[in-house]
């Protein structure tokens, strides 16, 4: 007999080794890349949420091993090429990463280091599956966490190009889109991510997405006792909330961390695509050609040109016009 | 530490200082940030470098390096002028109140006693003034010009807020900052701790750093008090283990004393070591030295050590010098003067000074000895890496073993944290290969020469073969088998002297704690500072019961802490004179009319009153020490001391460089540079994403901080013409390393005296062995002097040259 | 044949052969093409805990060691995962960076497995056996201790004292090897011995 997963929160206790039902089932899908028609979910899980409170993080990476390490990712050994970000960018083996910012404060006129933790967003409104034209690839449970199944991944970068937080990135030979996927296993057994259970400030807290809005509130609270009076919580609505979700001490400029933008918005183009009443079986099978075509199948780059772009934008024009109201 | 990690959140102020908490200790850290958040405590970071502690510190202020006592001694000048003072503390609880000799004193920046050719100090008149009855003389009233108050206040006058701006380059307006910040935490109810780590024992003068920021603990009362503390961070898993169990030169375990040359037999040992009181009433625990030693001797030698031969004390070997460290013994290797050498665990190739002269050194060797988890730049000093490791291999005839031993994950025992916690872990993966445990390997090194010695007999083999190895498994002695023996045993049946029909702990049995241990050979004990780690209840080390009953972060059941399963030291100092918690909000311990009650163990006896036994037990004078007699070789005050590589003169005496009492050997004088060749001041530093030279070998690691690189300000790369992420050469009198530059505005030139002064930092993770890229370190760089007192090599402060280089690294 | 593989390397043919066939004509629904969603097995599973001290820091943060195997059960254990122990008072189950990637420094490639030997002048290593080497060892030690050993000093006092052979030790090793050590160490009469404390 199995044990039913308890509600998942950052290292309330170790992890089980025994065998354990999840508590993350393709029953609890809300939203599916490409696809019309998800059956309704027959129970809503809480909203989860993780918590990167910026003003305790130290920048140590802990984050990115442990996300390595869980993970079983394999990032490349790169240089050295003048500052601490390493690797310089997020890769489809690094999901995670810190970025470092060195700032002059106008107002006190002292200097800040301002490190932030860059990984996928959870967008409660994700543009990533908007865009994504693969049946599948990316789907979205009723906690709220956006996961892509690369079992149905075509490698077509849309993803990229759907996402307001440049977070995704196209595995070059495996030709899949890889991101955080918020450790969907580790939830599923009622725990919190690789990254918040190895934070050592736990700066990084995992737990439901009301609780982890009243820490925040919390935290704000001292900030503001020591001077910050903008700090403040970042859940952007642009995307229509995150699952993963900042303090930050100058909330009213988001974008001194690293370009954390201050306002994310899907993109028109992508939003244009597919709405959420849009979408249509016909117009699904026909990205998936398209993105297949435009992706050149293993031969080809992955990146999407801009001619591919808009070679695409005709091709979902059409395909959505050809098969609006209808029904595959 | 004299507290634990989790009494960190305790606090009301953090000063990281001669440390990097965020960085090297990330975990530890963690409670300063529950100090912040439940607190509401507040963080000071001092530092060369805007770094990690830095980016979450509500106050910073920078500092050059080597200049920390000159800082701390403006804190402790500004705090008595201020009157920031714990009074009722300082007045009860340390020698404020003692005379001192009328014929000590200091000038230019010395004290009485100096002698130019010795490089040393006669410390004759550094002593208190002691009555008739043996006792120091004292005056309550502080008015006397010779109590250590009115020496204090005379001995820091000249570090006024403008001499510490000038010698620290620390702008004025941050460092009355940080001293009013500190000056709040004098109150009773408030405590400030220090976290340092080799930021401040890494120079010429390290251990008076620490007796800097210790003073001024004193001074706010923050000694022994939850919150409080001086705390050292110490960095390795089990460094305090093995220095507690005396792997020095000088050490025997429980930090009893090797004997020197000059003690003939075991009586003249003991006889410098009676450690009577000296002031009434006072425990001065130390008297109690003979029973630790004899007890020692008896786990050292079994059966063989008696009172007629002193207990073995022919056996153990005398010391003609103070110590045989790491860098005397390398300066003698470089001359032909060691023959075998063994590395356990440890790759000094990287990780000590003037690494040319060290892979000189062990070019001389006949047989180098490594026994390591994995491959060293050190077993590996004669393999050719190009500009990394330019030897010539054919040239080198020293013959190497490497021997594979297994990590943490393969063996089991005890290590010691930071809070001198004695942790057990278990095996939970097969070594690889065929690796052994170190335990193995040193029994099979000395059983074979012991057979050697049976068979062929030699040169005074009694100490070989009278070592007590009464294993059942010779070959292989068990964690727990060393564990009991540290822990110590009766070896005659232990009576009550007031009654000795009643036995108190029948013959065989473990006892329970050092109390027990006697000093006419009925008990053996290793270590007795671990008494009680192991008793007759088991496993103390293994304990796993996390509760925190008074929420005060005591664990008191969570494995067992030195000594006596104490958490905080001092501890009888967290209340009054009359044993009242001078904050009852915070109660460790409290004398309840009869005895001493709470959730830690009492540092007193439990039932002395406290009016009359003084807190600092180890003390003969019950008091602990603003002025520290003859403990140290370089004063009795810290006074401020240019690193031996300066840009600057010592304002305090222009003439004298360096520590005048440190160490430093012939050949090192000579590799000495200047600041006109060398205007640069480098630092060197761990990074929070690497741990020494052992995570380049980790894929993980490696990746998150791939290659070896230097920092400096925007200003320096600006006039040197040096790009950020270019290459760089940097170069001292000693050696020179290829870097890639981070150009960074977390290091701001400093102006001292006029001078404007750059600051390199050089982090020490890389070499040419492992999966990170091929690099260097600062010991490729750095000087080879040591700290007065305990030889510590100046790697905090030295000088340098840099240059922007084209293409890679050039043999 | 693994359906899930097939599945999606047959989607991708169906793109490629056919940009304007859909997936429907072919007898696939939209949702009946995708591999349903799943989540990565928990890789712990059925794995042995082991209690564990980080081999890094003085913090000493509590882990557990993950393996396929059980050493306790006298069985050989692959380790797999290791984790902060939530149970531990100081770090609460947290690690740092390096804590963190425990596993792949346990693992690493560049890991001893058995002795080796180099010799003078030569610029590579040979495997020896552990007899081999500990002999080797021993006899240097006697040699220079025979050879070199202080026995007494000017005073005529036994002073025991050996300076030609020194002993660096370790920083991780436990209580128990230090004490190990000490009594090899100091029998030998052995002075130059030190530990990593200084740097």
């Amino acid at each position: 007999m199995k044990d039913l997963a308890p509600e998942p929160t950052t290292a309330q206790a170790n992890p089980p080794v025994q065998p354990m039902e999840s508590n993350l089932l393709p029953s609890d899908v809300v939203r599916v890349s490409a696809t019309s028609n998800v059956p309704q979910p027959e129970r809503q899980l809480t909203k989860v949420a993780k918590l990167i409170d910026v003003s305790k993080c130290i920048g140590c990476k802990a984050c990115q091993a442990a996300c390595v390490e869980w993970n079983d990712t394999h990032p490349a050994l790169e240089e050295n090429v003048g500052v601490y970000d390493n690797p310089h960018d997020l890769t489809p083996e690094m999901f995670t990463l810190m970025r470092f910012t060195e700032y002059e404060n106008p107002q006190t006129g002292d200097f800040e280091w301002l490190i932030r933790k860059d990984g996928c967003m959870h967008c409660e409104d994700p543009g990533c599956l908007k865009a994504c034209p693969a049946p599948g690839a990316i789907v979205q449970y009723s906690n709220g966490i956006v996961d892509f199944i690369s079992d149905n991944c075509i490698g077509c970068g849309y993803c990229v190009q759907g996402c307001p937080f440049d977070i995704p990135r196209i595995h070059k030979t495996a030709h899949v889109s890889k991101k955080c996927t918020l450790c969907s296993d580790r939830v599923a057994v009622g725990q919190g991510p690789a990254c918040a259970k190895a934070c050592p400030t736990e700066c990084i807290s995992f737990g439901t997405k009301e609780d982890m809005i009243a820490k925040a509130e919390g935290r704000i609270e001292d900030l503001k006792s020591r001077g910050y009076d903008n700090a403040g919580l970042y859940d952007p609505q642009g995307v229509g909330g995150t699952h993963v979700m900042y303090v930050l001490h100058h909330a009213d400029q988001p974008s001194l961390y690293a370009g954390l933008p201050d306002d994310p918005q899907i993109s028109p183009l992508v939003q244009g695509w597919k709405g959420p009443a849009k979408t249509a079986g016909m117009a699904v099978a026909g990205l998936a050609a398209a993105g297949a075509v435009l992706h050149g199948l293993l031969a080809r780059p992955n990146e999407v040109s801009e001619h591919e772009e808009q070679e695409a934008e005709v091709l979902v024009d059409q395909g959505g016009r050809d098969n609006d109201g209808g029904q595959a | 530490m004299t507290n634990s990690w989790t009494d960190i959140k305790n606090t009301d102020l953090v000063i990281i200082m001669g440390g990097n908490a965020a960085e090297a200790h990330p975990c530890g850290f963690k409670w300063v940030t529950e100090a912040k958040h439940n607190r509401g405590a507040k963080l000071i970071v001092v530092d060369p470098r805007f770094n990690r502690s830095a980016s979450v510190a509500d106050y910073y202020a920078p500092i050059r390096p080597g200049s920390d006592i000159a800082f701390l001694m403006g804190v402790i000048r500004w705090c008595i002028e201020n009157d920031k003072v714990q009074w009722d503390y300082v007045r009860n609880f340390t020698n404020m109140s003692y005379l001192v000799r009328e014929d000590f004193g200091w000038q230019d920046g010395m004290f009485t006693g100096y002698d130019e050719e010795t490089r040393n100090y006669d410390q004759e008149s550094w002593e208190y003034q002691i009555g008739e009855d043996g006792y120091v003389l004292t005056d309550e009233t502080l008015q006397n010009p010779r109590c250590v108050w009115n020496l204090l206040k005379a001995h820091v006058d000249v570090y006024t807020p403008e001499f510490v701006e000038k010698v620290c380059g620390t702008p004025k307006e941050r460092f009355l900052k940080i001293c009013e910040m500190i000056g709040e935490c004098s109150t009773p109810d408030k405590t400030m701790t220090s976290m340092y780590a080799l930021g401040w024992t890494q120079h010429s003068k390290g251990a008076q750093n620490i007796r800097g920021m210790a003073m001024l603990q004193l001074l706010l009362g923050n000694i022994g008090v939850p919150g409080g503390g001086m705390n050292a961070l110490r960095g390795h898993s089990n460094i305090q283990g093995l220095t507690d169990v005396g792997l020095m030169s000088n050490l025997i375990p429980g930090y009893l004393a090797m004997p020197k040359d000059s003690e003939p037999d075991f009586e003249t040992y003991m006889s410098t070591r009676a450690n009577a009181p000296l002031r009434p009433n006072q425990m001065s625990y130390w008297q109690n030295y003979r029973k630790f030693m004899v007890s020692f001797m008896k786990s050292m030698w079994g059966d063989n050590a008696t009172a007629q031969n002193g207990w073995g004390y022919d056996w153990l070997p005398k010391l003609d010098v103070a110590e045989y460290d790491g860098m005397r013994m390398f300066d003698m290797m470089s001359k032909g003067e060691v023959n075998v050498y063994f590395c356990q665990g440890f790759n000094p190739i990287l990780s000590f000074p003037n690494r040319g002269k060290l892979t000189e050194a062990f070019s001389r060797l006949k047989l180098l000895v490594v026994m390591d988890p994995l491959e060293t730049e050190t077993a590996a000093f004669w393999e050719n890496h190009g500009a990394y490791n330019d030897v010539d291999s054919a040239s080198i005839q020293t013959e190497v073993l490497e021997l594979p031993t297994t990590c943490f994950a393969e063996d089991e025992g005890a290590t010691v944290n930071s809070g001198r916690w004695l942790q057990w872990h278990w095996k939970g993966a097969t070594q690889p290969g065929t690796a052994k445990t170190d335990n193995e390997i040193m029994a099979n090194i000395y059983q074979r020469v012991r057979k050697l010695y049976e068979e062929e007999g030699g040169k005074v083999p009694e100490p070989v073969l009278n070592v007590a190895w009464d294993y059942a498994d010779p070959l292989h002695p068990t964690a727990e088998e060393l564990a009991k023996e540290l822990n110590g045993k009766a070896l005659a049946d232990l009576t009550d002297p007031a009654d000795p029909e009643t036995v108190l702990r029948p013959a065989g049995q473990q006892i329970s704690g050092f109390g027990e241990l006697r000093d006419d050979g009925t008990t053996a004990g290793a270590c007795w500072i671990y008494a009680g780690c192991w008793t007759e209840d088991g496993n103390m080390m293994g304990r796993r019961d996390n509760s925190d009953p008074s929420g005060m972060g005591v664990h008191q059941n969570w494995s067992f802490a030195w000594p006596a399963n104490r958490r905080i030291l001092y501890n009888r100092a967290s209340c009054d004179l009359d044993g009242r918690p001078w904050d009852p909000e915070r109660v460790l311990i409290e004398w309840n009319g009869e005895r001493w009650v709470g959730p830690d163990v009492p540092d007193i006896a439990v039932t002395a009153n406290p009016r009359e036994v003084g807190p600092f037990i180890m003390n003969p004078e019950g008091t602990s020490r603003f002025f520290s007699r003859r403990l140290m070789r370089d004063g009795p005050f810290p006074t401020h001391m240019e690193p031996f590589e300066s840009p600057v003169a010592n304002p305090l005496n222009p003439s004298m460089r360096g520590n005048p009492v440190a160490r430093i050997f012939e050949r090192d004088l000579a590799d000495l540079g200047t600041s006109d060749e060398f205007p640069l001041v480098a630092t060197s530093y761990r990074l929070t994403e690497h741990f020494h030279y052992w995570t380049k070998h980790n894929v993980t690691n490696a990746v998150t901080q791939p290659e070896f690189f230097v920092e400096i300000s925007e200003e320096l790369a600006a006039e040197k013409g040096i790009q950020k992420g270019g290459r760089v050469r940097v170069w001292s009198n000693r050696g020179q390393v290829w870097a890639k530059a981070v150009v960074t505005r977390r290091i701001r030139p400093m102006v001292c005296d006029g001078k404007t002064i750059h600051v390199v930092g050089i982090p020490i993770h890389w070499g040419f062995k492992g999966a990170a890229r091929k690099g260097f370190g600062p010991n490729t760089l750095g000087p080879v002097v040591g700290d007065a007192n305990i030889s510590t090599p100046e790697f905090k402060a030295f000088l340098v040259n840099i240059e922007p280089a084209e293409g890679g690294a050039i043999a | 044949m693994n359906i899930d593989l097939s599945r999606r390397g047959f989607l991708r043919l169906a793109g490629a052969g056919a940009a304007a066939t859909t997936l429907g004509a072919m007898g696939f629904g939209a949702a009946e093409a995708a591999v349903q969603a799943h989540v990565r097995d928990f890789k712990l599973a059925t794995t042995t805990e082991t209690r564990n001290i980080c081999t890094y820091c003085s913090v000493a943060c509590g882990i557990i060691l993950y393996s396929k195997g059980d050493i306790a059960a006298g069985e050989t254990a692959e380790l797999i995962h290791v984790e902060g122990d939530a149970d531990h008072p100081t770090n609460r189950g947290t690690l740092c960076p390096k804590g963190a990637a425990l596993k792949s420094f346990v693992k690493s490639e560049t890991r001893l497995t058995h002795p080796r030997y180099r010799a003078p002048g030569s610029d590579r290593w040979q495997e020896v056996s552990w007899d081999e080497a500990f002999d080797k060892i021993a006899r240097a030690l006697k040699d220079d201790r025979d050879a070199n050993l202080i026995e007494r000093n000017e005073q005529g006092v036994p002073v025991n004292r050996l300076t030609t052979t020194g002993f660096l030790a370790a920083s991780a090793t436990t209580n128990e090897t230090a004490w190990a050590t000490w009594k090899v160490v100091r029998s030998m009469g052995i002075v130059g011995f030190d530990n990593q404390a200084r740097v």
